[in-house]
């Protein structure tokens, strides 16, 4: 079963690079995610039991991250039916921002796609610590060919950034697991596995020192990964010049991915006595990625990059929640699954915006309302979820986050946290209200009436989906989820 | 002292002032091997200093006694050079702690005295050549040092008399790599300090590559021979310095030890012959990374030995 | 002693990169310094020997060794570069940068003191120096070629260290890093090579129109 999730994608993967036939490879996709889903489901059922001597196997936080992963990506499949048919029929208007590719890129565009979810779904399961590092690296060099897909200067740079600056901090993390092994020598010399759960059960020996040096490294590296300030400037590079499904997978199932390693080596340092240690250093990135993401967000021109910037400041509050400790660790999974939710919908809505406006400056993008009440509203309501107001889901995890906060003692941060928060909820307001408002018209003036926008429906329904799904976790946590989230929190 | 250690000490000297020319005639030999050619006789040096000491004296009228006195006194500074260094199993007249610091300050005196001669000519030829000099020996000097601490390191004593008698074969099963990089470092060293390729080319006498030779156009006859002489003088001693790192064979035989040394004096001077012929000169804004190199080179060397 | 030697060898190699100017030596001293770490291993295990290390390090010096330098020369020659390297630190700084590097390792090495755990007391200082290397070449060096290469050594100097502690890790395990950083160098390979043909160079310094 679990050999079935990983080498399933892969499988279809190797075959979308070995066909031509472009509709095959869409329906390959589709076909790749769906059944994905229905493995999952299956899981969720019935647990499989774990292979490879306890390498692979199921437990809670993967699991829930699992499930994230998998049903963003059965969503952007369809979206992408739509992207496509866009990018075949409308090639001399999309000229100076889409570059129409060949169709080999396209089968090598399908491929890495699936290799991606075949990657990401290993982190999740893996239990190994060595193996979540290899996958890692997979995800890394599986979704730099996805980046530069429109291959333009920019995506390129962007891509270079991407691969260059998240190799180096793999290095290091790679670094820090062979630090954690040196921790956990038992005294008589040998050599504890690396399976998670054996150093957890075994996490009080542990050296401190090396411990913590490891610790360093692995929040440095797989924070680079996870796009934590100040390793996160190749963020908003990468997530604004790839094409929007792949930004919707970058921010929604890939930097879950990264936060995924980080929170085992932190449940490690907990069992370890490390606890105060390792909040204190979560805390400070935290707080850091929040500032950067306030500076960066007031003032941006360009939606896709407000949306990456957005991604920071998220990634900073899930450092936070797990900085603060005690319920704010719930709050954190729960902050992932809202915000992958969320952000997917929101780079979704970008895409359509893209490709009807053909440009990726706030200022071009005026009256989104006029032109099409279902996207204009759509795009307020993602700006509402993602800005953490109530009914929607985000409101929930972040107040659960800063309560915690709270509750620990910790006043001075989690009030710096609630007033950088109100300051980007004004940066992203004012980009986001411009950009769906019409421009005021003076009387005198002959009024143009825009034509109304194409949206296809497969590129409409993905997004409504998960703005809806974002609205009903704001209102109703179901508690098989619940008590998911319960579990990893407990631990 | 004792009439052997006197008699010991007497032959070291004679020996360095007889022999040296030789190492300058078997580098020749071997270059013109290299070239195809049979080459000068390997006694051609001294039958060029005796040559020139038959011909008459010029002085340029810019001269002053700077340039007059400058070759006899750089010829007395090197001997006293050499009253340091050992020849093999025979030590050196004076052996002191911490005369491998004395060494570089007199072949240092030695270098601004051939400089400022030739600074006197007033030539600005001289001058450029002068300069380089300055510059590239200013490189080479913290790698000369830097070898020389690496070497009393390893041997923990700070006398070249006492350096060489001390090294010995489990010293390079000790500090093998240490002892490997040490002597590159010499040997770079030892190629700098002598205008040897590839840093200068001691046959060029062309106005863009010159930078030893340049600084002793200027003198003739005597002068010259002296000029020749002080240079393949400098050669042997840096050549002795390396020897007893490249041979630390200790005998009870003089006479054994004296001849492995010796031929040790020969390999490095026909490595220096290989060197000149296989490689270019480098090119000038080059030679400090590689002078530098040479000094990282020294650096390891040293810092290998805290480790193991 | 043989361990050491080759250590040694190492360090030599990553000194060599910090004062190299141009590429064609430069991809050359990694492919060597890539076949020296692949038989370390191999000299660590000397006298227990069995199929495992053999096949590692064998697909370890291939892989590194050449595979490794085949595809960055093709890189180069494909993407028509000037060989030439001008890096933003010149060469006297980066060697005294890798001097002090050097010192900074040695006491390092010093301070971690491993004992019993690793093969040899130079493992962390040579360990800690190529990853110094590494990323000062990234830092340093315009071309993105040698970012690659400081890629390269960043991984090797990792990869030293994993090597010389006892008993590191399992065979998958050393065959999936060797087949990620594989992949990466592929990656990489081909980002360069497109780099080349949109934008007529691969100096990333010229790469700076993505900015707030």
């Amino acid at each position: 079963m679990i050999w079935a999730l990983i080498l399933l994608p892969f499988g279809l993967g190797v075959c979308a690079l070995l066909t031509k036939n472009q509709s095959l490879q869409k329906y390959l996709l589709f076909g790749g995610a769906l059944s994905h889903l229905i493995l999952t489901i299956s899981v969720w059922q019935k647990p499989p039991p774990a292979v490879l001597w306890g390498w692979l196997a199921i437990d809670p936080p993967g699991l829930l991250f699992l499930t994230i992963t998998c049903l963003l990506f059965l969503l952007v499949s369809i979206y992408e039916f739509g992207y496509f048919e866009h990018l075949e029929n409308d090639t001399e208007e999309n000229m100076d921002v889409l570059i129409f590719p060949s169709i080999h890129t396209k089968s090598l565009f399908i491929g890495c796609q699936l290799f991606f979810l075949s990657a990401m779904t290993l982190v999740t399961l893996s239990q190994h610590l060595s193996l979540m590092w290899v996958a890692i690296e997979a995800t890394t060099l599986a979704s730099a060919p996805l980046i530069f897909f429109h291959s333009s200067p920019r995506s390129l740079e962007a891509t270079w950034k991407y691969l260059l600056i998240c190799s180096v901090g793999i290095a290091l993390a790679l670094l820090g697991t062979f630090f954690l092994s040196i921790a956990a020598t038992k005294p008589d010399g040998s050599q504890t596995n690396l399976v998670f759960g054996n150093l957890l059960s075994n996490a009080d020996h542990f050296n401190s020192q090396w411990l913590k040096a490891a610790f360093i490294l692995m929040v440095v590296g797989y924070g680079t990964k996870m796009g934590l300030a100040p390793m996160h400037t190749w963020l908003p590079d990468a997530h604004s010049e790839s094409p929007s499904p792949i930004s919707a997978l970058l921010s929604g199932a890939l930097l879950n991915c990264a936060f995924l390693g980080i929170f085992r080596v932190y449940e490690i340092c907990h069992k370890a006595n490390l606890g105060a240690f390792a909040n204190d250093i979560m805390l400070a990135l935290g707080i850091v990625s929040l500032v950067v993401a306030a500076i960066f967000i007031l003032g941006q021109s360009d939606y896709k990059r407000l949306l990456a910037y957005s991604s920071v400041e998220h990634m900073g509050l899930l450092a936070l929640g797990l900085g603060f400790g005690g319920i704010g660790v719930f709050g954190s999974m729960l902050h992932a699954l809202n915000h992958s939710i969320t952000k997917a919908s929101l780079f979704l809505l970008a895409g359509i915006i893209l490709i009807n406006y053909h440009s990726k400056k706030a200022s071009d993008v005026q009256g989104i309302l006029t032109r099409s009440k279902a996207l204009g509203l759509l795009w307020l309501f993602g700006f509402l979820s993602i800005s953490g107001s109530p009914p929607f889901g985000l409101f929930l995890s972040e107040i659960t986050i800063v309560k915690s906060g709270f509750d620990q003692g910790r006043f001075i941060i989690a009030s710096l946290s609630l007033g950088l928060l109100v300051i980007i909820f004004i940066g992203m307001a004012t980009v986001f209200l411009n950009m769906t408002q019409p421009q005021p018209v003076l009387k005198s003036e002959k009024i143009h009436t825009p034509p109304p926008l194409r949206l296809k429906p497969s590129m409409l329904y993905p997004p409504v989906l998960l703005l809806l799904l974002s609205l009903v976790l704001g209102i109703y946590l179901p508690g098989w989820m619940k008590d998911l989230l319960v579990n990893i929190a407990r631990q | 002292m004792t009439i052997s250690i006197l008699l010991k000490t007497t032959i070291s000297i004679l020996a360095s002032l007889i022999l040296a020319p030789i190492l300058l005639g078997i580098i020749n030999r071997v270059k013109a091997g290299f070239a195809g050619r049979v080459g000068q006789p390997l006694l051609q040096p001294y039958y060029d200093i005796f040559k020139l000491l038959k011909k008459g004296l010029f002085y340029s009228t810019t001269t002053s006694w700077i340039f007059r006195w400058g070759t006899l006194v750089s010829l007395a500074v090197i001997v006293c050079a050499l009253l340091i260094v050992p020849c093999g199993p025979f030590p050196a007249l004076i052996s002191f702690k911490g005369d491998i610091f004395l060494l570089v300050y007199l072949m240092g005196v030695v270098r601004f005295i051939t400089v400022i001669s030739a600074l006197d000519t007033g030539s600005s030829f001289e001058g450029m050549g002068s300069s380089r000099e300055m510059f590239f020996s200013a490189l080479a000097e913290p790698a000369l040092l830097l070898a020389l601490m690496g070497l009393a390191k390893v041997t923990d004593s700070f006398s070249l008399t006492s350096i060489a008698n001390t090294l010995s074969a489990t010293n390079w099963f000790n500090n093998g790599a240490s002892l490997a990089l040490l002597m590159g470092t010499l040997f770079i060293v030892l190629l700098s300090e002598n205008a040897r390729i590839p840093i200068d080319d001691p046959n060029t006498h062309l106005e863009l590559t010159m930078i030893h030779e340049v600084m002793v156009l200027d003198h003739s006859g005597p002068d010259f021979a002296v000029i020749n002489y002080i240079s393949a003088l400098k050669l042997w001693i840096f050549s002795a310095i390396i020897a007893p790192v490249l041979f630390p064979i200790h005998t009870n035989n003089i006479i054994a030890d004296f001849s492995v040394w010796l031929s040790g004096m020969v390999l490095i001077s026909i490595a220096v012959g290989i060197v000149e012929s296989s490689m270019a000169r480098l090119r000038l804004t080059v030679i400090p990374q590689f002078l530098l190199g040479a000094t990282a080179l020294a650096i390891t060397a040293i810092v290998l030995t805290w480790i193991g | 002693m043989k361990v050491q030697l080759l250590l040694i060898l190492v360090l030599l190699t990553n000194l060599k990169l910090l004062g190299s100017s141009r590429l064609g030596s430069s991809i050359r001293t990694v492919a060597i310094q890539g076949s020296l770490l692949g038989l370390l291993p191999l000299f660590i295990e000397l006298d227990s020997l069995n199929w495992r290390v053999m096949t590692l390090a064998i697909g370890t010096v291939f892989l590194k060794g050449f595979v490794f330098a085949n595809l960055l020369f093709r890189a180069i020659n494909v993407a028509n570069v000037n060989r030439e390297v001008q890096p933003f630190a010149g060469y006297v700084s980066s060697l005294l940068y890798g001097i002090v590097a050097l010192i900074v390792s040695f006491w390092l090495g010093q301070i971690l003191n491993l004992g019993q755990l690793s093969y040899s007391p130079l493992i962390i200082p040579v360990s800690f120096f190529g990853i110094f290397s590494g990323l000062f070449l990234i830092v340093s060096r315009r071309r993105a070629i040698s970012q690659v290469l400081g890629f390269l050594v960043l991984e090797n100097g990792v990869f030293t260290f994993g090597a010389g502690i006892i008993k590191m890790t399992s065979l998958l395990v050393e065959i999936g890093i060797l087949l990620d950083v594989f992949v990466a160098i592929l990656v990489m390979g081909i980002t360069v090579f497109r780099i080349s043909q949109e934008c007529d160079h691969i100096d990333t310094d010229k790469l700076i129109t993505l900015k707030d």
